[in-house]
């Protein structure tokens, strides 16, 4: 064999290789894409219930993103829900990105008695997750709801503080982690020019670890948000559910004749999470492989 | 790494500020604290007051533990800490313990509240005794429309009653006016008193109302004549029971319920101990064990086929496009991640509409029972996760594979290996030392991954022939919340609890082996 048709039969191979290989990402994308588009094509049919083999429907227009918005049939405050989601993820955030660095700073700049074992307790206790403790929280909920009706069972307040409960845990390791990855003549010398150790930590060190306070608040707003269990037990009234609980709603009632709206309503609470992946899609990549890559 | 270990023994990096340095400091910190105490200790009395004990004990701990830390020099650090761990205690640690300690009672429907809110209950009821005392009685309306009662007893005395306030006598009352020849006043400052055509219209508001205080409060009985009611059940602590002073009948203190000798019981009961009775229910009574089995069983397969369904996929996917000269391949690995970016609540509720027989896209073309069928629905929540999950695997796989040397494989090629070997030799094992960790990791995520259960069917098709409320799809999880929360059934949150407890060893289990796995546990030891 001479040496030309070699590397002709290798062309040929690797075009082959690569054929395939396209074809088998194209079907994969299409498997990924299949429900986005499909949900895409049912929010712009205006016949809501029935399926409709072409991309584009026939007639479509936008009249199920103004129907939800509108809340025209009044079971559907989709507004209030995203209003509610919203808030209860940004509070939810705000919180658990300062407790947590605080207790990251402590842990990574000082020493003290029993900073070991406390670290290992923290981690321990999220082996426990909060989830299968809910009849507990919601009779904790129940209780103080007695005296303060706005943590109490079917309020936002009440949904954040169970949140808090789990808020330590792994963020705490992860921002640890980042701390001692900064320097720490940084917070020697802030020392020496006389900086308190809150100082030191407000106008030092919070700046520098600002990617990994980035990350932690946008896993905790994806994970609250996206939470359906707590959220379905603690809410009871229509106008304090989130939109995870809201959107279920349209399971139970007569789904085919809401399909449409729902479809609107689906892709629009999907917005607020999208833009953050866009965000933090390279951070999150890296955090995710983190422990792959280690070994 | 000497070095850093010398500069770590010992105390903090630099002294703690001295007290007089900080006076204004000191004062803001111990008045904060001294109002956190007031309304701390304020809240545990009233949880003691109100019956729950442990949830007092918990706060009570919790507010000690935050005293300490901001009283003490030497704890310093902790105040950093302090806030974290004490929603930590109070809403994780603690409710899991409470769990812990559910699994042994009966709470549930019929035994929802405390023992003392229970007996204050059953103590505020009253009844009108066969030989009550006795009243005529006159009735009175304020302005605004509240009733009052001068009550005239057999004896001559009387007395002014109010709903809810204690009776007084004609010198208490302000504003007495003269009084008619049967000694009742003619007027009452800020009332009126009602003529024979108002009482008759008023007489069933009247007859509703208790008036006096609320033990031995006074009833309207007929048009003239109102009695005092009497308090039904009094609690004897010594006896543990409740005793019907109408009928002398005793009711003992029964498994969390007031229970007579001829089985007549009172409501409501109360949570009690019942030691393993709700563990043994699980695995003896045959109607819960069945589902049981059965729910515990799929639990684990769906789990398992999960992992290794979007394993599979994600791998393979990971593997198609680690070539390099493949076009578009970073814009075909950003769409290949989508499904992971959308909420998971709203992907499961799209599938389920594109399962939908009536109008989903592939319902309409092909429905072997996606939610009425126990296997196809089954088999549609794994499609369904697999959908979820594959894009997670892919990026973790298409990073691990990165990681492999190149060179492993030139010199397995060297040795004859084939595409065949060099996958099932080597970078499969090299990759599960890697990913190893983040699939148990995903295991015990789908463990109780309660959202795509609930969405997609709410555990259904239902099991028939079972007291408890159970689905042929339910996975632990979802189950215990049924038993706690949902269905016409009554919530058991006793048995609930002892199921969560059941989840809680299985996935502790699952996630020790998996930080034993990691060495992160070591790694607190290790590391600064």
């Amino acid at each position: 064999m001479s040496s030309s048709t070699r590397i002709a039969s290798l062309r040929r191979q690797k075009r082959i290789s690569i054929a395939w290989r396209m074809a088998v990402s194209f079907l994969a994308i299409a498997f990924a894409l299949l429900p986005v588009i499909y949900i895409f094509s049912a929010s712009i049919n205006p016949a809501s219930s029935i399926a409709s083999r072409n991309l584009i429907p026939a007639g479509a227009n936008f009249d199920h993103y103004v129907q939800i918005l509108k809340n025209t049939d009044g079971n559907t405050p989709f507004l209030l829900w995203m209003r509610n989601s919203l808030f209860v993820s940004l509070t939810t955030s705000v919180l658990v990105v300062s407790i947590t660095s605080f207790a990251a700073y402590a842990f990574s700049r000082f020493r003290f008695r029993g900073r070991q074992p406390l670290l290992k307790t923290i981690l321990l206790a999220q082996v426990f997750p909060n989830i299968l403790a809910i009849v507990a929280l919601f009779l904790i909920l129940r209780q103080l709801g007695q005296y303060y009706p706005i943590v109490g069972i079917d309020s936002l307040g009440g949904l954040i503080l169970i949140y808090m409960g789990g808020a330590m845990g792994f963020n705490t390791w992860l921002m640890k982690g980042f701390f001692d990855s900064i320097p720490r003549d940084l917070d020697e010398s802030a020392h020496m020019d006389g900086a308190s150790s809150m100082q030191t930590f407000l106008y030092i060190i919070l700046p520098l670890v600002r990617p990994i306070l980035v990350v932690i608040f946008i896993l905790t707003f994806i994970g609250t948000y996206g939470d359906y269990l707590l959220a379905r037990v603690m809410l009871k009234d229509i106008n304090h559910f989130t939109l995870a609980v809201g959107l279920s709603l349209f399971v139970s009632g007569r789904f085919s004749q809401n399909w449409g709206p729902f479809a609107a309503g689906a892709l629009m609470a999907a917005i607020p999470t999208l833009i953050l992946f866009y965000f933090v899609q390279d951070q999150l990549q890296s955090g995710l492989t983190v422990g792959a890559v280690k070994g | 790494m000497a070095a850093k270990t010398a500069r770590n023994e010992g105390g903090p990096l630099r002294p703690l500020s001295s007290l007089a340095n900080n006076l204004p400091a000191l004062l803001l910190r111990l008045g904060l604290l001294s109002l956190l105490d007031a309304w701390g200790i304020w809240l545990v009395y009233r949880f003691i007051f109100d019956g729950a004990g442990t949830l007092a004990a918990a706060l009570a701990i919790v507010l000690l533990f935050i005293n300490i830390v901001f009283l003490r020099g030497a704890a310093m650090p902790l105040r950093w800490i302090a806030p974290g761990l004490a929603f930590m205690l109070l809403l994780h640690i603690y409710p899991v313990l409470f769990t812990a300690y559910t699994a042994f009672t009966n709470y549930g429907d019929g035994h929802l509240i405390e023992k003392p809110l229970a007996i204050r209950q059953l103590e505020a009821q009253q009844y009108l005794p066969e030989n009550a005392q006795v009243f005529t009685w006159t009735g009175f309306r304020s302005a605004d429309g509240q009733y009052a009662l001068w009550l005239q007893g057999k004896d001559g005395v009387a007395y002014f009653a109010k709903p809810g306030e204690p009776f007084l006598s004609p010198g208490q009352v302000l504003g007495l006016g003269p009084l008619d020849e049967n000694n009742i006043p003619t007027t009452i400052a800020g009332y009126k008193r009602l003529g024979k055509k108002e009482l008759f219209k008023a007489l069933a508001d009247l007859q509703g109302q208790k008036f006096g205080p609320e033990i031995g409060a006074v009833q309207v009985k007929s048009l003239k004549e109102a009695a005092q009611l009497q308090q039904r059940y009094v609690y004897d602590a010594a006896a543990d029971a409740m005793i019907d002073q109408s009928t002398g009948k005793v009711y003992a203190s029964v498994d969390g319920t007031f229970t007579a000798a001829d089985g007549d019981i009172l409501r409501p009961g109360f949570p009690t101990s019942v030691g393993f009775l709700n563990f043994k229910r699980i695995f003896t009574s045959p109607q819960l064990r069945g589902p049981f089995i059965s729910i515990f069983v799929w639990t684990f397969s769906y789990a398992f086929f999960s992992v290794l369904l979007t394993f599979a996929l994600g791998l393979f996917l990971a593997l198609v496009l680690n070539t390099e000269d493949l076009p578009w391949r970073r814009p075909m690995r950003v769409l290949l991640i989508v499904p992971y970016a959308l909420p998971a609540f709203i992907s499961v509720l799209i599938w389920r509409g594109m399962f939908n027989p009536i109008l989903g896209i592939i319902g309409t073309t092909w429905n072997p029972g996606w939610f009425t069928d126990a296997l196809w629905a089954k088999i549609g929540i794994l499609i369904v996760n697999l959908w979820l999950g594959f894009p997670y695997m892919f990026l973790i796989t298409t990073g691990a594979l990165q990681a492999i040397p190149r060179d492993i494989y030139e010199a397995a090629i060297v040795d004859g290996a084939n595409g065949f070997n060099q996958f099932w030799r080597i970078t499969l094992p090299l990759l599960l030392i890697s990913v190893g960790p983040l699939l148990v990791g995903s295991f015990a995520f789908n463990f109780n991954n309660f959202t795509i259960i609930d969405l997609y069917n709410r555990g259904g098709p239902p099991m028939s022939g079972t007291p408890t409320p159970a689905g042929h799809t339910d996975i632990l999880i979802s189950y215990t919340y049924r038993l706690a929360f949902a269905g016409g059934r009554g919530a058991d949150y006793g048995l609930a609890s002892a199921i969560a407890i059941l989840i809680f060893i299985v996935v502790a289990a699952i996630t020790l082996f998996n930080f034993r796995y990691t060495g992160m546990l070591e790694e607190v030891s290790e590391n600064v």
